[in-house]
């Protein structure tokens, strides 16, 4: 086997570690979302229940709480080892993104919500047209911290057995014996993956920056 | 005979064991400027919050023209539709341009076009003076700039009755001026106003009536030249002479 070869099957490995992370993490926004307004907009019950979750999920290791949610959901419904991997790290970044989201709801001052109330505006328009807007804003340089960490976590699902990045540079540097060679490739292919996706994320901050005097 | 605008009879406001005020009474009448002042933590900014429902009294009743909009089952965001404010800190919703900011409840609140509320909203910065600001961020302006594109803000929804809580007491004293003029300009268009402040100037050209509040109470209301020069406490005398004192040495060291 050339050198070609041996990268290249490594690197095919990309579409799962990518596919992985584009299912995780949006799927982890969108719960984490949700339950943030929860936990900031939902009173005291649901403020208590979310930071059980939170306090939950964040406490055990995604690796243990990823097998948890493996067995728990494939014994539920028929899903692939790749799909139901990523919605079970979706779940476990799920509590990460709800706090990323609730700290920026509470950076935007409650005067806003106030303000915006003074107009006429409803709590729920006040917050989806106010509050939303700025807090998006706030959120992204830590979500830009948790995308990365996905993205090298998505390497978890390795132990699913799906054949992502990490799962093919241990089948071929076991069948080569060039291990080295092969977890090193493994690495770049990581490292180039995550600094595009900062680097992506950094302009979308500077794209949405607001407009301000120095 | 001037119709009563908006009514508020025994109305009283606690935090706990904390008295704000109590059994207060005030009636507006339509067109009125009404300046009311007093002490710091008399709960002046408290009554106006009550006033459009940001803050829910304890007791007592608001009647906005005939609504009595503290009865149960009242619709708030319906009621604060039309009662205007503006805040000591502007609270311009900062990710959006001075434009954007008066648009907003245009667009979701009485769910105007986009080309008619950008006509209403332009109309109404230029106003107060600022059309040529329109696409100007919060952060771009200065904070009389910013006081004026608030007060624009609330007067696109076409207001029945405006609230300033102390407008300038956040300005630097050389943009105080532009607000307060934009203010009597208000006034001299016949809005019915009812501002918190301690400019003496102001309250002493445009009030029909000055209200003095202290410590929960309303202790003395009459017209500016009653309160001024004629005022039937010493408590009254004696707060007006130091406010003047205090505010009328800070507006020479402006100038």
């Amino acid at each position: 086997m050339d050198f070609g070869q041996f990268i290249s099957y490594i690197a095919s490995g990309t579409v799962y570690t990518v596919g992985v992370t584009l299912i995780a993490l949006p799927s982890g926004l969108l719960i984490g979302t949700i339950l943030a307004l929860l936990y900031v907009y939902g009173g005291k019950v649901a403020a208590r229940v979310m930071n059980l979750y939170s306090t939950i999920f964040r406490g055990i290791p995604p690796l243990v709480l990823l097998f948890i949610l493996f067995f728990a959901v494939s014994k539920g419904i028929n899903l692939s080892a790749f799909l139901a991997g990523s919605l079970s790290l979706g779940m476990v970044s799920s509590a990460y993104q709800m706090e990323i989201v609730r700290g920026a709801l509470l950076s935007v001052s409650g005067d806003q919500l106030m303000a915006a109330r003074a107009v006429g505006l409803s709590r729920l328009q006040a917050i989806r047209y106010v509050v939303l807007p700025q807090a998006v804003r706030l959120a992204i340089p830590p979500w830009s911290n948790e995308a990365a960490i996905i993205i090298k976590d998505s390497s978890l699902v390795y132990a699913l057995g799906v054949q992502e990045i990490l799962r093919r540079a241990q089948l071929i540097g076991a069948s080569s014996q060039r291990y080295l060679l092969a977890y090193l490739s493994a690495a770049v292919i990581y490292f180039l993956l995550v600094y595009a996706t900062t680097r992506l994320l950094n302009l979308l901050e500077q794209k949405l920056s607001i407009p301000s005097n120095p | 005979m001037p119709e009563p605008i908006l009514t508020i009879k025994n109305l009283t406001k606690t935090y706990g064991q904390n008295v704000i005020f109590q059994h207060l009474d005030l009636t507006v009448n339509e067109g009125d400027t009404i300046v009311i002042i007093g002490p710091s933590g008399t709960g002046k900014s408290t009554l106006l919050r009550c006033m459009n429902l940001l803050t829910r009294p304890n007791e007592g009743q608001i009647w906005l023209d005939d609504l009595e909009i503290t009865a149960k089952g009242t619709d708030e965001d319906q009621v604060r539709q039309h009662i205007g404010m503006v805040f000591q800190n502007f609270l311009l919703f900062n990710h959006l341009t001075a434009l954007g900011n008066v648009k907003l409840g245009l667009t979701k609140v009485r769910h105007m076009s986009d080309e008619a509320a950008t006509d209403k909203a332009l109309e109404e910065l230029s106003r107060v003076g600022l059309a040529d600001r329109a696409d100007h961020y919060p952060g771009q302006l200065s904070g009389g700039q910013q006081q004026r594109v608030a007060i624009a803000r609330a007067l696109a929804m076409d207001p029945r009755v405006m609230l300033f809580d102390e407008p300038t007491s956040a300005l630097d004293p050389e943009l105080i001026g532009e607000v307060l003029e934009v203010m009597r300009q208000l006034a001299l268009d016949g809005m019915t106003m009812i501002v918190v402040t301690h400019e003496m100037g102001f309250a002493r050209e445009v009030a029909d009536r000055i209200v003095f509040m202290e410590k929960g109470y309303i202790v003395e209301e009459g017209s500016p030249d009653e309160m001024f020069n004629h005022p039937k406490f010493d408590r009254t005398r004696e707060f007006l002479w130091k406010i003047t004192e205090l505010y009328g040495k800070k507006e020479k060291e402006a100038k």
